[in-house]
Order: structure tokens, then C-alpha cells, then sequence
């Protein structure tokens, strides 16, 4: 692995924005820890980290959208108070958002328009956008209406409408996440040639690979703080995974040894269409959970958890029924209710307005799951003292902190309502439980219990699937474990032979060369550019 | 400078339920400012408005003749609403309650005994197509993806002009000198009185009993919590298992149903017989009504008696005090307005951001 230089203060010229000692805050969250940026003018600077690592908070101060808590931004060298993104703008920092704020019934002049100052449209303004296009290669026809664009066009009209105002500073949040390989390409040559006029990029990703094609430097954020700089061409796609997951290489034990049990849950080639723009396709997902055992699946945010968990719940409904089997139960064309009565047990990830009606009360939110399976209603008609009962055992059996005898979800802490969910869906004792992020923003004791909750439900003969980011919580409870990247799962292989070197560099896209996830040694930089 | 609104953390119950009431002073103060710039007493026209229909056994009836319609509607309407859905073609539906109800009356005209099966007939076929008449634009929705709102609110027009045609053409009353009106239903096609010489209908009880069920069916059924949930988060309706498309067609076929209930009850309660117009445009006034009751049945009753009474007073206030009906519709426009208000401040606090731009 290459030396890791610490972020040091500078010793060539002044950078031109420079970020020291930030801090942020949200209440008792810090988002940012001490982080330190110096980005200088002609070079693509990559921020690279996993999804909470701080990256978005930090970009948002840079351009106004955020006031740190500590810690100043410099601008050639003078501390500059970044209170607004019109002041941002004004230094010459311009962003490009990976959500597109784009009006789909105007064209691509009027969406450029908008944000332009008053008095120049019409035909100057094409004009403009024809030279700009001309320059950098960004065609587009500027009478066309947005709707009818795909991603990668609309992109350039965010591009576009950042370079006129001649930035000097573009930021750029994961560009390439909703383009496709060929689109990409044409960006890069966009932001190469963007470098090469003596702008400064900050780019930021958790592609490895377009960051070592793309980058000089790189800073990488893991918990809110920085953990590393360095030259990101002169280190392997594995060392930069290595940064961002954490090195930590420990030996882990599977829990449950090998499970022996039946095939409760199996996927076949499950594929779908991304559900919209920012949505990810499902691609020839298979998959087979035994009884007995936790799998969990990996990968960052985005990279199809959210589709995948609903095509198992059967919000989504899969194209062909044989794609998702349930204890040897055609299920891909059953909708939810059907899925939960044939026994099995779904925990979102989205806790409030997905998992739970927030405003809803505790008892409320037990028949929003378990309506059909615990018969909270008879010829249509709640019972809603049956009702009550399940949620005072939900709340007595997990430990479920809450103010009055049956209050509103929403006024529940985020670990004790994540408590109440699990707790709503295990004692149904469901045969095959999926769990989308079971622990995520849950403090320590409220995590460990209901991962111990997980592990007893699968030791009495359950099949489990742990959704999650969290490659420690994996590691800890699951038996095996693959990753999701991009809508296509890799082959599950026994935590135990698994390494977070090999996960994180999956999870960023590059393929080991050798055993898919398990982490004998490898050539990773020949590997990287294999996906 | 840019208005922010933060949700309150504290909502307390006690300025939950004061900011109706809050809402419904302001309206009054403003109302009576409106009628001051007009040039006559505040005093006088706050007694026309709110006193004076309430002095009188005619005018209570009337008052309660006038609400009953509006609340049935709406209820239906807070179903609709409550998931989300819009219908706004209550109207159409009432009318063709009317329409279909009526024509058993009129078919049934001349029946010697006053036969019993009359009157349930024509509430039945009258609710019956309201309900069929609100499917419409639900299977539209459905099944096309075509906007309810738009194929609603047109459904509406082509209601009206078919009742007219068939109040002037198939259905006038052949003995009736031309009048475009059909015959006058008898007796066995007549809701009847609640009160002896009065004009106090059934059609009112029955307003007030659907009411009460809709409370029991928003409150007490899985149907009801669907409606609610639906509205107050899609996605977990989703994960719960209530179906987008089914829960479409069984809001609208309970608000179609509702209207078209009410269009029957209108019909065989006080109008008596099928005439080119029966309504004015009770379909429209009870989306207010609705909102203004808060989505809740009993909420909606409430707002019914206060626009009835306005409704009523207005009549008064113009025989009277020569004052325009436009300032009633203006005074029950304002009132929403002001209730929609009252209830965004107790949930939101109003912030001004200085300098910043949206």
C-alpha cells in the first residue's frame, strides 16, 4: 500500500478554497469532525467515502447551503464567510447536483434561463449555450423540452448552466451515478478538459475506479473525519477501499457454522426495470437463504437495496412469479399480504412513512403490518383491543421505551421505534424475515439487542436477509455474506473467509480478480478495470 | 426574503381545537369591516346573518334542509379526500342521484295504494347511480392513468345537461302546459315529514345517520384505517397491503354513492318532481364544506349548519339590508380560507429569512 500522506497544511502555493478544522453538527450527530480540504485551481480533488462518511455535509458548506459549527473556508488564502449560496457563486464556486432541479415542461434555454440573471435570455442566451456547448462538447438542442431528455442530457443542462457563470471552483455530487458507462465517458472528457482550462473540480464518488482514472488528489471522509490523502493514480482500487471501509482486516466467526436447513427463500434471475430516474434496475439477481441462517447483503446506498427489498416484500411486484420463492412457494406475483400470510416478515429500512405511520399510535401502526396475519380485524371491523394487546407484547418483549400507554410512532427515538418494528414483525415468527438496514441511526444497546433478536429468530429455524451498509453489524451476525453493486448481487460466500478488503472493493465497483469476495491476494490494480 | 415554515414540535390540543373558532372570529371581524365599507351597521347585518335564521321554526328547518345535502356530500367527499384522491365532480354525481332516483317516481306516478317498494327503490337506483356515475373517473384513473380531477369536475356538465334535456324532453309532465318539469311525485314517492306542517324532511335524519356510519367506517374498520393511511403516508399503505387501485374505486364509489344519495334525497324531499336544475351547486359547496369540517363526519356536520346558516342569512341580509349575495359567497370563501390558515399556523412557525431568495 502506498504511504498515506496526513492532510497538512499547505507547503506550495495557496490553495484556492481552502476548508480548516471543520465542524458540524446536527444536535448530538456530528457529520463533520475536524475535517481539513485544500483544493487547488486545476485539479480534479475526489472526496471519497462511504454513504454518512460526512462527504454531502462538507459540499454543502462549501457552497453555502451549510454554516459550519467550527472551522473557517478560505479563498486564496482569506477567510470568507460562506453564508449563502449566492455568495458562493459570487467566489466563483458552482455545483452540480446529483438530483437534477429541472422543470420538465420548459426547455432546456428556459431551464438555463432560470437561473440566469434577469435580462439575458432569448437569443443571446442560445447563443450562449451553443458556444459553451461548442467548447466542451456538451451538445444539446436548447428547444428541446426536458422531458423528453434522458439523464445524461440533463445533466450537461446542469453543467451548462454552472459554466455560465465561469466558475473556478465546480462541485460536482457523484456525477456519475445516474449515467450510463458510455454518458460517463463523455463527462470525464468534459472535466478533463475543465481541469486543463485551470479550474479546480472537487469530485465526489465511491467509484473507484473513475476516481484513480480522474483524480490527482484525493481526501477521504470515513465517520466525519478525514482519514487519509493521497495521490489516488499511485494507489490500488484495494488500498482506497482499504481508507474507506477502515482497514480493520480481523478474522470473523460465522455464528451460525454452516446452516443445514431447507431453502426458504430463494431468487431466480429476479430482474426489473429502475422504477424512475434515480432509481436502480434489478439484474439477474439470485439468491438462496436457508432456514437456520443470516445472510446479509452489502453495498452502498443506491445500488439497488431499496428495489430489491421491495420486489422481496411484494411492493413491487416481479415480472415472472418463479423469480421469488417462498419456502418452495411461487411468490413473485403475490402482493404483500399474501407474502406475510404464506409467513413471511418485512422490515424496511425507512422507519417513518414506510415502516410506520408516524402519526399513527403504536397499536395503530401493529395492524398496518399485521392486520391479516394476527387478525386484527374481523368481517372488516378493527379489533382494536386485540390490537392494543399485540403492541403491549411488542413493547414489553423488546424493551420499547416510550411516553403514555399507546402514543404516536413518531414520538418514539428513532432506536426504540426501530425496536418496536423488529419486535412487530418477530413475533409473528415468521419463517423468513427480510430487513432492510436493521440498525441504522440506532444507538449501541438498542443495535445489539435487536441484532441478538436476529440471530435467536434464525437459530429457531428462520431464514434471515440483512439488508446493510454496515459492514461490522454484517461481519457480526451474518453467516454469509454478498454484495449488491450497481442492481447485480454477487455470490454469497461464508463470512468467515470474507475480509472488508474484499467487500469494500466490490462495494465500489471493482471485481477482485480472484475468488469473487473472499480476500486472497490479488493484482486489484489490474482488477479495477475490469468492471 | 424567503418564508420558512418549521413544523411545531409541541402541538397542543387545546389551540388544535380553538383555531376553528379563532378562525371563524377573524372571519367575522373582516366580514363585518366588508359590510361597514359598504355602508351599513356591522350590528345589523351580524343579526340577519347568524341570529335571525335561528329565531324562527321555518327558518331552523330551512337551515337544516339546506345542510343536510352538504353534509352528505362531503362525508362522502372526506373519504375521497382523506386518501388523497380528488374528486371534484360531487356535483355531476348528485344530479344524476337525482335523475335516476326521480325517474322511478315518475314511472311510478299514477300507482294506485301508494305502494311501499316507491320510495326505497328511489333512494336505491339513486344512490346506486351516483355510485356508478363516480366510478367513472376512478376506472379512468385506474386503468388509464387519466387525471380524476379533470374527468370529474367535466362528468359534472354532462350530468347537468343530461337531466335538463330529460326534465324538458322524455320525462316533461305531457299535461303540463309545457313547463319544463316533470309530474309531481305522489305521495309513495315522497320522503316523508318529520314534523306535521312543517317542511322538515327524512331526507335530513338520513344525513345525519350516514354521518354517524361514516364515523363508525373512518374509525372502526380496516376500510377506514386504508383511507387514513393512504392519506397520511402512500408508502407505508403500501407495505401495509392496501392497494392503490382498489382503494381508487371503493372512495370513489363511496362518495359517488354519498352524492348520489343526497341528489335522491333532494329530489324526493323538497323538490317533489324532476326540473331542469335541482341543484345550486351543492356538489361544489360541499368540498368547502368538507375541508372546513376538517375531513372528520362530525366535523363536516358542524360545517354544513354554518354554511346553511350563512346560506340562509344571506337570503335574509339581501331582502333586508339590500346587501349582494356575492358577499355571502365571499364571507364562505374567506372562512375557508381562514380555517386552512388557522390550522398551518398551529401546525407550522412562520420564520422570515431576510435577504435570501427561494
Amino acid at each position: 500500500m502506498a504511504p498515506v500522506v496526513p492532510p497538512a497544511r499547505t507547503e506550495g502555493p495557496t490553495p484556492l478554497f481552502g476548508a480548516y478544522g471543520i465542524v458540524k453538527r446536527f444536535g448530538a450527530f456530528t457529520a463533520n469532525d475536524g475535517v481539513d480540504l485544500e483544493i487547488r485551481a486545476g485539479e480534479i480533488h475526489a472526496l471519497l467515502g462511504e454513504n454518512g462518511a460526512g462527504k454531502s455535509t462538507l459540499m454543502k458548506i462549501l457552497y453555502g447551503l451549510l454554516e459550519p459549527t467550527e472551522g473557517v473556508v478560505t479563498h486564496r488564502g482569506d477567510v470568507v464567510r460562506l453564508a449563502h449560496p449566492e455568495t458562493a457563486r459570487a467566489l466563483g464556486i458552482g455545483m452540480v447536483f446529483q438530483h437534477f432541479s429541472l422543470c420538465e415542461n420548459l426547455t432546456v434555454a428556459e431551464n438555463i434561463a432560470l437561473v440566469m440573471p434577469k435580462g439575458l435570455g432569448g437569443r443571446a442566451l442560445k447563443a450562449r449555450i451553443a458556444a459553451v456547448g461548442t467548447t466542451y462538447g456538451l451538445h444539446l438542442d436548447p428547444d428541446r423540452p426536458v422531458w423528453s431528455l434522458s439523464a445524461g442530457e440533463r445533466q450537461r443542462i446542469e453543467i451548462i448552466r454552472c459554466l455560465l457563470q465561469d466558475p473556478k471552483l465546480v462541485i460536482l455530487d457523484e456525477p456519475t451515478s445516474v449515467l450510463t458507462p458510455g454518458e460517463a465517458e463523455l463527462l470525464f472528457t468534459v472535466l478533463e478538459r475543465l481541469r486543463d482550462e485551470g479550474r479546480a473540480l472537487l469530485y465526489i464518488s465511491h467509484r473507484l475506479d473513475e476516481v484513480r482514472r480522474l483524480c490527482s488528489r484525493a481526501t477521504i471522509l470515513r465517520g466525519g473525519r478525514v482519514v487519509g490523502a493521497c495521490d489516488p493514480r499511485a494507489e490500488t482500487a484495494r488500498s482506497l477501499a482499504a481508507l474507506m471501509v477502515g482497514a480493520q482486516v480481523g478474522a470473523v466467526t460465522a455464528p451460525a457454522g454452516v446452516a443445514t436447513g431447507p431453502e426458504r427463500l430463494v431468487l431466480s434471475g429476479l430482474t426489473l426495470p429502475a422504477p424512475g430516474l434515480h432509481g436502480t434496475a434489478l439484474d439477474g439477481i439470485s439468491l438462496s437463504v436457508r432456514g437456520g441462517e443470516i445472510v446479509g447483503l452489502a453495498g452502498i446506498a443506491g445500488n439497488g437495496q431499496a428495489e430489491l427489498f421491495d420486489a422481496l416484500s411484494g411492493e413491487t411486484l416481479a415480472p415472472e412469479p418463479g423469480m421469488v420463492r417462498f419456502d418452495g412457494v411461487e411468490s413473485g406475483r403475490l402482493g404483500i399480504t399474501a407474502r406475510r400470510r404464506g409467513g413471511a416478515g418485512f422490515v424496511p429500512e425507512e422507519r417513518n412513512g414506510h415502516g410506520a405511520v408516524p402519526t399513527l399510535s403504536l397499536s395503530a401502526n401493529a395492524i398496518l403490518s399485521r392486520h391479516a396475519t394476527a387478525r386484527l380485524s374481523r368481517f372488516g371491523v378493527l379489533r382494536r383491543a386485540a390490537a392494543k394487546a399485540l403492541a403491549r407484547d411488542v413493547v414489553a418483549a423488546f424493551d420499547v421505551r416510550k411516553a403514555g400507554p399507546d402514543p404516536a410512532a413518531g414520538t418514539l427515538s428513532g432506536g426504540n421505534l426501530q425496536k418496536y418494528l423488529m419486535g412487530r414483525e418477530i413475533l409473528a415468527e415468521p419463517g423468513i424475515l427480510v430487513v432492510n438496514q436493521p440498525t441504522w441511526g440506532v444507538d449501541a444497546l438498542a443495535a445489539a439487542h435487536i441484532r441478538q433478536a436476529l440471530l435467536d429468530l434464525a437459530a429457531r429455524g428462520a431464514a434471515v436477509l440483512v439488508i446493510s451498509q454496515d459492514l461490522d453489524e454484517l461481519f457480526a451476525i451474518t453467516g454469509r455474506i454478498a454484495v449488491l453493486h450497481h442492481g447485480t448481487l454477487s455470490p454469497a460466500a461464508p463470512a468467515a473467509e470474507t475480509t472488508r478488503e474484499a467487500l469494500g472493493l466490490r462495494m465500489g465497483g471493482a471485481a477482485p480478480a480472484e475468488d469473487p469476495v473472499t480476500g486472497a491476494p490479488d493484482h486489484a490494480r489490474e482488477a479495477a478495470h475490469a468492471h | 426574503m424567503r418564508i420558512d415554515l418549521t413544523p411545531r414540535t409541541g402541538r397542543s390540543a387545546l389551540m388544535d381545537a380553538l383555531s376553528p373558532i379563532l378562525a371563524f372570529l377573524a372571519a367575522l371581524v373582516i366580514g363585518g369591516l366588508v359590510v361597514a365599507a359598504l355602508g351599513r351597521s356591522p350590528a345589523a347585518a351580524f343579526v340577519t346573518y347568524f341570529m335571525a335564521p335561528l329565531s324562527e321554526v321555518w327558518s331552523l328547518q330551512e337551515v337544516a334542509i339546506k345542510a343536510a345535502p352538504l353534509a352528505l356530500i362531503a362525508t362522502g367527499l372526506a373519504f375521497c379526500y382523506r386518501a388523497n384522491i380528488w374528486n371534484i365532480g360531487a356535483e355531476g354525481q348528485f344530479v344524476v342521484g337525482g335523475l335516476f332516483g326521480g325517474w322511478i317516481g315518475v314511472a311510478a306516478h299514477g300507482i294506485p295504494g301508494d305502494p311501499l317498494w316507491v320510495l326505497p327503490l328511489m333512494l336505491l337506483v339513486g344512490t346506486g347511480a351516483g355510485m356508478v356515475y363516480g366510478l367513472i373517473p376512478a376506472l379512468l384513473k385506474v386503468h388509464l392513468g387519466v387525471s380524476e380531477i379533470l374527468t370529474s369536475l367535466m362528468l359534472v356538465y354532462v350530468a347537468e345537461l343530461l337531466l335538463d334535456y330529460m326534465a324538458r324532453g322524455p320525462l316533461r309532465d305531457p299535461a303540463g302546459f309545457n313547463f319544463p318539469q316533470s309530474v309531481t311525485f305522489d305521495d309513495a314517492a315522497h320522503l316523508p315529514y318529520l314534523m306535521e306542517g312543517g317542511t322538515l324532511h327524512a331526507g335530513v335524519a338520513l344525513a345525519v345517520a350516514v354521518v354517524v356510519l361514516a364515523t363508525l367506517v373512518l374509525g372502526r374498520t380496516l376500510f377506514g384505517f386504508a383511507v387514513r393511511v393512504v392519506g397520511a403516508s402512500p408508502r407505508a399503505a403500501r407495505f401495509a397491503g392496501f392497494g392503490d387501485a382498489r382503494l381508487t374505486l371503493a372512495v370513489f364509489a363511496v362518495s359517488g354513492a354519498a352524492a348520489g344519495l343526497a341528489g335522491i334525497s333532494e329530489v324526493a324531499g323538497r323538490i317533489g318532481q324532476l326540473q331542469p336544475s335541482i341543484s345550486p351547486g351543492y356538489g361544489f359547496t360541499a368540498i368547502i364544506v368538507a375541508f372546513l369540517g376538517r375531513l372528520s363526519p362530525m366535523g363536516i356536520l358542524v360545517a354544513a349548519l354554518v354554511i346553511a346558516l350563512t346560506t340562509i342569512g344571506g337570503e335574509g341580509a339581501q331582502i333586508d339590508l339590500k346587501l349582494p349575495l356575492d358577499l355571502t359567497r365571499a364571507f364562505q370563501g374567506l372562512l375557508l380560507a381562514l380555517v386552512l390558515g388557522a390550522d398551518a399556523l398551529s401546525r407550522y412557525r412562520v420564520r422570515f429569512v431576510p435577504g435570501a431568495t427561494a
